[in-house]
């Protein structure tokens, strides 16, 4: 798995140091730390509502953060190189807009007026096209985006996020609502995309397991707080624990990783946080 | 060829100009009004619209067009929408529904003063269902203006506009202020509902903002075939009302011509019926 090893050397796409973000005046991220290389494919996992998509917002300049730097590499040199998926996108079947014009306008959405320049616009459907065959949507460029499925939505909008060529790209659950050949499709897809063009993946899930073969970190969210680091160091009992609050087993199941919450007897949480679903002793099936 | 076009309809001045402003205003309602059924805000233009009302009698009893009272008015309620409005859809509806009842109780007063003071019967009329035949000369250089101002905004904001329909986070992650979009969009908004109420009155004016639009979104899958459509079909049902109506006045009961206003709706959702039934045909494949 991580036979492409961490090179600390170079410079970070990303670099969150101490992050902490409020909601409404509660605390949905605490104290978040770490940094993401180029080429990297980064697993931020964690249940619903411990803060990855407000993680996501406070990366992307639309979440104030309350304290802490979030540095990115592409804006210290003055461009803005970060590619985003949002979460659940439902497109409207009426939308009048094929897959290959979603994906231009991940290419200029941002500039005024009506593209209209014949030579300019050559060049246009030259690059939606080549982004388009980079993830395999040539075979419905021309259709309806609305119209499409979950999963050729899903790769329609990482070519229009990809377009722009970022170093760094963002998606906020992109395996949710998917079935699990459009899930593999998505995962293969997002991990040549860091190996090929050496863009640092940052993505979140409630489930690791579909991402345990291609990712080399995983940043692990609960309760707003975070550990990092590779599945070996991060994914194990007491490292979790420490996270959660109280004590949680990790299994390791035919290749797949459980982490089950422990017995009645065990301390929870103080402040009443909830360490992800309880019932049936699980917590999350990460 | 008499039996279509009525004597006189191709040299009658007065349908001459209902032709160029039916037009002008059917291609900017059509157009703005393209991107108020993508972000889902037919409310907003017929709140607008019918608040306009208020604006138009108010400036009948100041003795002046009503199109500077449809648009003073349509401006200022826009802003109240913009600011009470807030992010959610629903205290959005809400918003616009209150603004909507104040502006149209002050339309009743205003039409109600107006009839009883000034003897002005036909304002009411003119506000409601609008006056394509009697437009005067003098406004169709400020129509023009106006018009200009709505596209202008329309077409420069074009990728945004798509953007934030598609998905707002989408747009706010390129760095496109989701406020400013909003801000602009409904000032092209108002000015586009105001010119339509001019022509069709202000209770119908909805039906040419979202009706072409609306049939056009069948039929097409690119953003400016949809524009180029929408705008066809908005001109075609307007001038096609007007040669209706022109027929209309060797029509009964009375011989004094049907309203232009219901044959340009009507044709409007004629339109949108065949284009929901040729969009039925096409999604069964």
């Amino acid at each position: 798995m991580s036979a492409h090893v961490l090179e600390e050397q170079e410079t970070p796409v990303l670099w969150l140091h101490n992050v902490s973000a409020d909601l409404a005046g509660r605390r949905v991220l605490d104290d978040v730390t770490f940094a993401v290389q180029p080429g990297e494919f980064t697993a931020l996992i964690g249940t619903n509502g411990a803060g990855k998509t407000t993680l996501l917002r406070v990366i992307l300049g639309l979440q104030p953060t309350s304290s802490g730097i979030v540095e990115l590499a592409g804006e210290r040199r003055g461009r803005r190189s970060v590619g985003y998926v949002p979460q659940k996108v439902l497109l409207d079947p009426d939308m009048p807009l094929r897959a290959r014009d979603v994906v231009a306008l991940g290419m200029d959405g941002h500039r005024l007026g009506i593209p209209l320049s014949p030579r300019a616009g050559r060049l246009r459907r030259d690059r939606v096209e080549a982004a388009l065959a980079s993830v395999d949507a040539i075979d419905f460029a021309d259709a309806r985006v609305g119209t499409l499925s979950g999963g050729e939505q899903q790769r329609v909008l990482i070519a229009h996020a990809l377009i722009g060529e970022p170093e760094l790209l963002l998606l906020d659950e992109p395996l949710a609502n998917l079935d699990l050949r459009s899930q593999h499709e998505v995962v293969a897809l997002l991990a040549r995309v860091a190996e090929e063009r050496r863009v640092a993946v940052v993505m979140s899930a409630h489930d690791m397991n579909p991402l345990l073969p291609v990712m080399h970190r995983i940043v692990y969210l609960a309760g707003g707080r975070a550990v990092s680091g590779t599945t070996d160091e991060v994914v194990r009992s007491e490292v979790l624990s420490a996270l959660y609050g109280h004590h949680v087993d990790v299994l390791r199941v035919h290749g797949r990783i459980l982490v089950v919450a422990g017995g009645e007897d065990e301390p929870v949480r103080p402040d009443g946080e909830e360490p992800g679903s309880v019932e049936s002793g699980i917590v999350s099936v990460p | 060829m008499n039996a279509l076009f009525a004597p006189g309809f191709f040299t009658n001045g007065i349908v001459h100009s209902a032709l160029i402003v039916g037009a002008v205003v059917a291609v900017v309602a059509a157009i703005v009004g393209t991107f108020t059924v993508l972000r889902a805000q037919s409310f907003a233009g017929h709140a607008l619209g019918e608040v306009g009302a208020t604006g138009g009698s108010a400036a009948i009893l100041a003795g002046t067009n009503p199109l500077w009272g449809f648009i003073g008015i349509a401006v200022v309620a826009a802003a109240a929408i913009e600011l009470l409005g807030v992010r959610q859809p629903r205290s959005r509806d809400l918003a616009t529904g209150l603004v909507l009842g104040a502006g149209l109780g002050l339309a009743a007063l205003f039409l109600y003063l107006g009839a009883t003071s000034q003897s002005t019967t036909g304002a009411s009329i003119t506000v409601l269902f609008g006056s394509l035949f009697v437009v005067s000369m003098q406004m169709v250089p400020s129509i023009v203006a106006l018009s200009i101002v709505a596209l202008a905004i329309v077409l420069v904001c074009y990728r945004w506009l798509l953007l934030t329909s598609l998905n707002p986070d989408l747009a706010a992650a390129r760095g496109v202020s989701l406020r400013l979009v909003s801000a602009l969009y409904l000032l092209a908004l108002a000015i586009a509902v105001s010119l339509s109420a001019e022509t069709i009155g202000a209770v119908l004016s909805t039906a040419l903002l979202v009706g072409p639009p609306a049939a056009a979104l069948r039929l097409t899958k690119r953003p400016t075939a949809a524009l180029v459509v929408a705008a066809g079909i908005g001109v075609l049902a307007t001038w096609l009302g007007i040669l209706l109506a022109y027929d209309s006045y060797t029509w009964p009961p009375s011989g004094r011509g049907w309203p232009v206003s219901f044959f340009i709706v009507v044709f409007v959702f004629c339109f949108y019926l065949l284009a929901q039934l040729h969009g039925r045909k096409l999604t069964r494949g």
